[in-house]
Formats: structure tokens, sequence, C-alpha cells
């Protein structure tokens, strides 16, 4: 089988960048969706809050996700559902298997990676004590409830302040479990604002920050878990212990970009999002493969998953056409305060328009500014009210800073206290 | 009436299990939990030990060696993975190299073959990873891994197909002993047998000393473990363990047969025969004293912790063979480690008193043989291309992180004593061993449990009696 342009997942990146790259005149694409269904995480995410920004209107995630889907199509664009990836070749050779077809050798011009992230599991946080049912990450929780009709607890702990562990606090709650407490590390929350009104404060559920699980009690299903006040150091102070009896355990704990893919192709990832390391166009550091959405960085807002996916499945195509030149490229560098930033480094010599600069910061903030800086000199100052790891934020550089400024080697973003 | 009961199915019930089944005998294993391998069997290090460490008169090192030299045979028998890898332990200061020359001594006492001593600078020509501080090592190229869960889970399947019964949920509660052997009493049930045979792992004690006066105690001594993903699986290709410092006893780090770190274990003598917890301090510690090995250790791709009981007695030996004072009631018991090395001689040396005290016929039926499940992942394409054409349901993968079927898991639910839950389908298929642990796959997995076996999902456990997974469907408690 031969493709121009291979698209590996169905979920809202996919989907965004196979409408993109269809609309741009590549017609020889597909898209690769594992699940029996297109749409991939928003199948399950039945609270609604989603497209505010791409519709201008409040949409479940099925609906949002159904919009691409007609788009996709629409537009007659191939898909293969059940369908999973093994392995990517060098020479963007992908190995897939589904049960009707069996082994698929499907030879491809480009790739977008758009396989999304996974939860991050308990025994990545080494939390002690036993090993009983009751335990599990909150999105698995959520396609129990959401899809399954299925409840995994009655009294319920959630560890991490999370998007999703929010989302499912509410959720448990509807469903007639009671939620006991979200419990987070952190002196703050890592999920969005409106998340902690609209899913905890609205049903009393308390938010204790600065806490952790620092055991977990029951043989066979859970028991209990005990927690305790962390200090500065985020370690647990012992006086502080205190016993919370729940059979369940829900874990928000953080997302990891699914890159097992990537990783065998030998795309370069950044040890700071999980993600690959891209350009501009988000390409990756192997020629004529893209990577956008979860799986690049881990996103809040769908509406930033299909921005930057629809970007990606353009210049995709433009790759196709033998748009993109190689050049010379500028560094972005993420410092004081801020983590990382997507993209990681700029071909100038086939800029177009603004570039979006995608970034987060490492802690709270109030009251200062993004500062960007072209080697030493200022080009930006964005001041902002408040600056908080669990909001994803940007800037955009203008296309003429490039041709103000010839030469610049690296572009600096930093937090400046005002 | 029964010829031969064998109370526990973990590594040693089994192997004797098979042992057996090579005669003609009536012959039950009653096991209190849900599978095989539920106990000290399924968390331990995994290591086929050379033999070099316990002392020539005792039994554990009699039969180490011995024992070790069985798994390449049993391996391709009984199709479970197992590798010689060979192990490394490390001496860190050169005033303790007499220490690491005691132990090589000790070891050709013992039988171990090409043992040697290497500088720091070979071992680390060997192993890169090795830590600076290591100034020699003790080499045993006979050290292997495995994976205990396949090993037992083979064994108890060959038993079974060749004859053996196996009677799980079935906790032993009173044995009386009668003129011509044994009623065991279960909850469900009462089973007479002319040969007792007591594999109880950390019950062992318990069940001794019902019916014999030379009793023993077995406390259990637990070793908390961290795991890690197999990014970081080729840290080291062989075994490493520590030479004993003034530290204590030092732990090991040790790929895993499939690919896998593992780090562990400390050693804390508990009361309680069922506490596996893990503890912050035990954690804490193997980590620390695992640093002292490797140059970095990778603490950031942990993908779980868990602890195992070895079963030790104040004999600090294995206890093998007839009770004094019990005739027909034989120990295979205080099995510490090396035990998970030394069970298959256990299962010939049990079943030799067996053969001796019932003078049974063979079984001509003996089947030796053992097909294990066809492991996806393991397959080159054109064997993938093959297996889904035959089977479809080969071409699904329900476990991404570790590349598993729907057909492995089917398979898994299906073959003799199949899983039942969600850790035997694990155990078999290492769906959910993965990086993600289970939070893609376990509504799939409960799916085809479901469907197979027709368990409804409110029932479905991870390993038996009260860990459902799930308490009841939406908005019913309102």
């Amino acid at each position: 089988m031969n493709y121009d342009l291979v698209i590996i997942g169905g979920g809202p990146a996919g989907l965004a960048a196979a409408v993109a790259a269809k609309e741009e005149g590549i017609d020889n694409l597909i898209i690769l969706e594992r699940e029996e269904e297109l749409g991939g995480i928003l199948n399950q995410c039945i609270h609604n809050g989603f497209g505010l920004h791409t519709f201008k209107e409040e949409l479940t995630g099925p609906e949002y996700a159904q919009r691409f889907i007609d788009k996709v199509n629409e537009l007659s664009i191939e898909y293969k559902l059940d369908t999973m990836v093994l392995d990517i070749t060098e020479d963007k050779t992908i190995y897939a298997i589904n049960p009707k077809e069996g082994l698929l050798e499907i030879h491809a011009k480009a790739i977008i990676l758009a396989m999304g992230c996974r939860e991050r599991p308990r025994g990545a946080l080494t939390i002690p004590g036993t090993r009983c049912s009751g335990i599990m990450t909150a999105g698995a929780a959520q396609k129990f409830v959401n899809m399954k009709n299925y409840m995994p607890g009655k009294e319920v702990v959630v560890l991490g302040s999370g998007d999703i562990g929010l989302i499912m606090a509410r959720r448990m709650t509807f469903e007639g479990a009671k939620v006991k407490a979200v419990v987070e590390l952190l002196p703050y929350s890592s999920g969005l604002k409106r998340n902690i009104v609209q899913c905890l404060d609205d049903y009393n559920i308390p938010l204790k920050l600065s806490h952790t699980v620092v055991n977990i009690h029951g043989k066979e299903r859970l028991e209990g878990v005990t927690i305790a006040k962390v200090d500065g150091n985020r370690k647990p102070i012992k006086e502080t212990e205190e016993y919370i009896p729940c059979d369940t355990l829900l874990l928000s704990v953080g997302l990891i970009p699914e890159n097992e893919l990537s990783r065998k192709v030998g795309v370069e990832l950044s040890p700071v999002t999980g993600g690959a390391v891209v350009d501009n166009h988000f390409q990756t550091s192997v020629e004529g493969i893209f990577s956008c959405g979860n799986v690049l960085h881990v996103h809040d807002l769908v509406d930033n998953v299909t921005l930057e996916s629809y970007s990606a499945g353009k210049n995709a195509s433009k790759y196709l056409k033998g748009q993109l030149r190689k050049g010379e490229t500028i560094k972005l560098k993420a410092t004081d305060g801020v983590r990382y930033t997507v993209p990681h480094f700029i071909n100038p010599s086939t800029i177009e328009k603004d570039i979006t600069v995608r970034f987060r910061v490492g802690d709270v903030f109030k009251g200062a500014a993004i500062a960007v800086y072209f080697d030493d000199t200022k080009v930006l100052n964005k001041k902002k009210r408040i600056l908080a790891p669990g909001e994803m934020e940007e800037v955009k550089l203008a296309s003429d800073l490039f041709s103000q400024y010839p030469g610049v080697k690296t572009i600096t973003l930093k937090v400046e206290r005002s | 009436m029964y010829d031969v009961v064998i109370v526990g199915a973990g590594v040693v019930g089994c192997a004797i299990a098979r042992e057996i089944s090579r005669y003609k005998l009536k012959s039950i294993v009653l096991e209190k939990e849900n599978d095989v391998c539920c106990g000290t069997s399924k968390a331990n290090s995994a290591i086929v030990h050379a033999g070099h460490d316990a002392l020539p008169e005792t039994l554990k090192g009699k039969l180490n060696a011995k024992a070790n030299l069985m798994f390449d045979k049993l391996a391709e028998d009984l199709d479970f993975h197992f590798r010689r890898n060979g192990s490394l332990v490390l001496c860190f200061d050169e005033k303790d190299m007499d220490k690491l020359y005691e132990l090589k001594a000790r070891g050709e006492k013992n039988g171990v073959p090409e043992l040697q001593i290497i500088s720091g600078d070979e071992v680390r020509k060997m192993e890169p990873n090795v830590s600076d501080q290591v100034v020699a090592a003790l080499y045993a190229p006979t050290g292997g891994i495995v994976c205990p869960f396949n090993l037992t889970i083979a064994l108890a399947e060959n038993a079974h197909v060749n004859g053996v019964e196996f009677n799980f949920n079935s906790e032993v509660i009173n044995i009386k002993k009668l003129e011509d052997g044994f009623e065991v009493k279960t909850k469900d049930k009462t089973i007479r047998t002319k040969i007792l045979v007591n594999a109880a792992g950390v019950y062992g004690d318990k069940l001794n000393n019902m019916v014999s006066k030379h009793k023993f105690t077995i406390t259990p001594r637990k070793g908390e473990y961290n795991l890690f993903d197999k990014y970081v699986g080729n840290l080291t290709d062989k075994t490493l363990f520590q030479l004993p410092t003034k530290l204590g006893k030092g732990v090991l780090v040790t790929p895993t047969i499939d690919g896998n770190l593992l780090v562990g274990p400390n050693a804390v003598d508990i009361e309680d025969k069922e506490d596996v917890s893990t503890t912050r301090e035990g954690l804490d510690d193997i980590m620390e004293k695992a640093s002292l090995s490797v140059k970095f250790l990778p603490k950031g791709n942990i993908i779980t912790s868990f602890s195992g009981l070895r079963a030790r007695s104040e004999k600090d030996d294995f206890i093998i063979g007839e009770a004094p004072d019990v005739p027909g009631f034989i120990n295979a018991s205080s099995i510490e480690s090396p035990g998970l090395t030394c069970a298959p001689l256990i299962g010939v040396i049990v079943s030799d008193i067996i053969k001796e005290k019932l003078n049974p016929k063979l079984n001509e039926n003996f089947n030796p043989k053992r097909k294990g499940i066809t492991r996806f992942n393991d397959l080159s394409l054109e064997e993938k291309k093959k297996i889904i054409k035959e089977r479809p349901e080969y071409g699904r993968i329900v476990c991404r992180c570790e590349s598993v079927t729907e057909g492995e898991i089917l398979d898994a639910i299906n073959r003799p004593l199949g899983a039942k839950d969600l850790d035997g389908i694990k155990r078999r298929t290492r769906a959910g061993a993965g990086r993600c642990q289970s939070g893609f796959c376990i509504s799939r997995t409960m799916e085809l449990l479901h469907s197979e076996l027709n368990i409804p999902p409110t029932e479905i456990t991870k390993f038996g009696k009260a860990s459902k997974i799930l308490v009841g469907t939406n908005k019913e408690s309102i």
C-alpha cells in the first residue's frame, strides 16, 4: 500500500491534521485508528465545555469529535479502524494490524504522529501500601462510567488535581458516589481554574493542596488511604497524617505523550514534554515525520489541539509539495520560569505568517510578564495577571520580526516579574 | 481416596504435581487462592541462582547448583522463557576480597561451574553501567533469569493435562490423621488421601503443626522491589548482586526475562502472613542500596513496586521429607531463596519419596511437553501475518504497552487451568504488566473475561475474593 500521507491516530489531532491536509489538496491520505471509532479520548468526555474557541459554542467531547468526523467523511478521507500500528521504519514504512486485513505494510511519503497520551499510573509515583483493587486512573474510571455504565466505587478519593481528576470528581458525584477529597501534592492545582470551580467548589468537594497519599490500605479491595500534608520540599509531614476510609482511589497525576512509535523510528524527544522536538512546521527530527496534539505536548483545551494539528496537516502537505525548504534554524530557549516551548526551533527560511509559540510555566506567577528576546534584544513583553502551570500559554511571533532581526541565533522566552 | 493431596499451588507444589503426574496416581492440588502462583512464587527476584550463596552442608547448598542445570531442558519441554544471563557478585572494597574468594570456594564446593573472580575493570567492560566503586566481582555464567509466573503456570498446566486435579479457593482448614492416611477438610469438601504434601509456603508451619510434634515456625521475611520500564531494561545484562557490606546484605539489580529492570529486595521479618504491602522506608532503602551497584539508577522510570514474602523458618534451611512422626506427611516447607531455582529438583525429590511409598505404575500417557501461549510480540512479520489469517483475534491489540493481542488473552482464559481474573491474565500474557499498568486495556480485558466465562462485570476481580473492580452501575445508589 502506498500513501502520500499517513496519519497515526484518529482523535482530535489526527482528524484536524487530516482535514487540513486534504483541504490543501493531498488526496492520497489515510488515518489509522486503533479503536473501533474515530474521535479518540473525546468519545468518553461526555461533559461539556469543548469548542468554546473553535466553534464559539459549548459542546460535549463526542459532539466536538463528530464535527470533525463529519468533515472527514464529507471530504472522503480514507481511514482504517481497529488498526494498530506496530512499527515505523526510517524509510517511512508502517507496519499495522487489524483482524480483517491482517498485517498491513504501508509506504508513506509523510507521516503525522497523533497518538495522544496516556495517564501516569500509581506505580510511577511509588505510593507504598497494598496492591488491592479499587485503584485506577481517572481516565480508566471515566471509560467505565461514561461508556459502560459501571461504577468503579462508592467512596472516592482523587489523587492529583489534573483536569480529568476534577471532571471525574464531579462525574462520580453525579452518579451517586461520595467524593471525600481531591488531594494535590503541589500548592496549586494543575487543572484549569474553571474546572476547580465547576467540578469541586460547586459540589463542596474539598481540594487539599500540598497534600499527598502516603499509604494505601486494604488486602483485597481498597479500604482507605492515609494522606499527609507535605513540606516545602514535597516531603510528607508525619504529624499531619490522616486516614480516610474509601473504596476507590482515582489517580489524575499526569499525562505522558505516547511516543513508543516515535522512539522506534528515531524521532528526537524532549525530556521536558515527553513529546517530539519539532520546528515551526511541527516537523520532527526525522524528515517528513510530523507530530501534533497530545503526543507532542499535553494540552488543556482541545481547541488548541485542533489549531496545532490543523497547522501540522498544512505543513505536511507543504512538505509533500516540496515547499518546505531546509535551512539554518533558530533555537527557542525556555528559561526563568518557562518550562518548555513548542516549537523547539524555527526555520526562518519558510516563514509566511505569525508563529504561535505554545509554552508552560513551572510555577505560579502573579503580576508577571512573558518576555521574548531575539538574542539579547527584548522584542515582546506580554503582561499576565496570573501564570500557572495548569494553563498552557502562547505568544505570537510576528513574521516581520524575523526580517527585522536577520541572523538571530536564539530566541529566549522567560518570565519576568514586574 | 486420593493417593496424593498437595497443599499449595506455588512453584513448589506445582513442580511436585508435575513430577508425580509421571505416575498413575489419583492426585489433587488444593490452593487457597483463585489461581496458581499467588503467594511467595509470584513476588521474588525471578532469579535462577548459580548456587554459591548457601553453605555446602545445607539442603539449599546441596540442591541449588544441581537444580540450576535442570532449567534448560525444563524450559524447552514446558515452553517458558529462561535465559542464562550470568550473575556478578560485586565487591566494593579491597578489604572485602577474602570474602569474595570465600564465596567462590563455597560455590565450587556446592558444584557451581565456571566461577571466576574478575577485576573491576573487567566487570565494567562486561557491564559498562556498573559503578566505578566496584573493585572486583565473582562471575557466575550459569546464573539465570526466569518468569516465575510462566514457570509455575507451565508446571501446573502440564501436571493438569497429565491428570492432576486442581481445586482453587480451597484453603485447608483441618487435617485428621487416619489409619491409612489423612482426612483433609476445606470449606467445600472433605478429601481422604494416602499421602499429604505440605507445599503451603508461608503457611507451611500451620499445616505441619496440625499433625506433627516436630513443630517449626515460619516467620515471613518480606522483601520489597521496584520494577522499571523496559526503556531502561538494558541498564545491565547480568544480574548484579552485592557482596554483603557493613550496610547489610545488599540488594540486586537485574534485567527480568521480559526486559524490565528489577531492583530489590530488602529483608524485614513480619508477623502477618498476608502482608505484602510496600513501605516508604523499604522502597527508599532498596533504591539507596541499589545505587551503589550502578553509575545511575533511572528513578523516573519505575512502573510498579511490590513486595513478596520469603517462607523462612528458624531452621534457616529447606525442610524436605516425611515428618519423622507422621508417615505419609511430606514437607516441602521453609522454601526460601533459592526456592524458585530449587523447585524443579524439590519436585523430583518429593516425587521419589512418594514413589518409594506407593510404588505406583508409570503413567503411559504422560506428555512432558507443554506449549505456552503464542506471544504475538515475539513473532516475525511473516509469522504475524500467518497467525492473524488463521486467527483474526490475533490482529487486535488489547494491551498496547506490551503488544498483547485478543488472541493471547482468549487463549489465557480458555487453556487448561485458565485465567479467571485480571492478575491471571496479566501473569499469563503480560496484558496490564506494562508501563500504563492496565489503564488502557482493563475494560477490554474485563469484557473478554465476561464473554468467555460469563462472569458479570461487577463480579470480575483482580485476584479473586473481594478484589472486585466495579461496585455496581451508575446512579444505583441514588
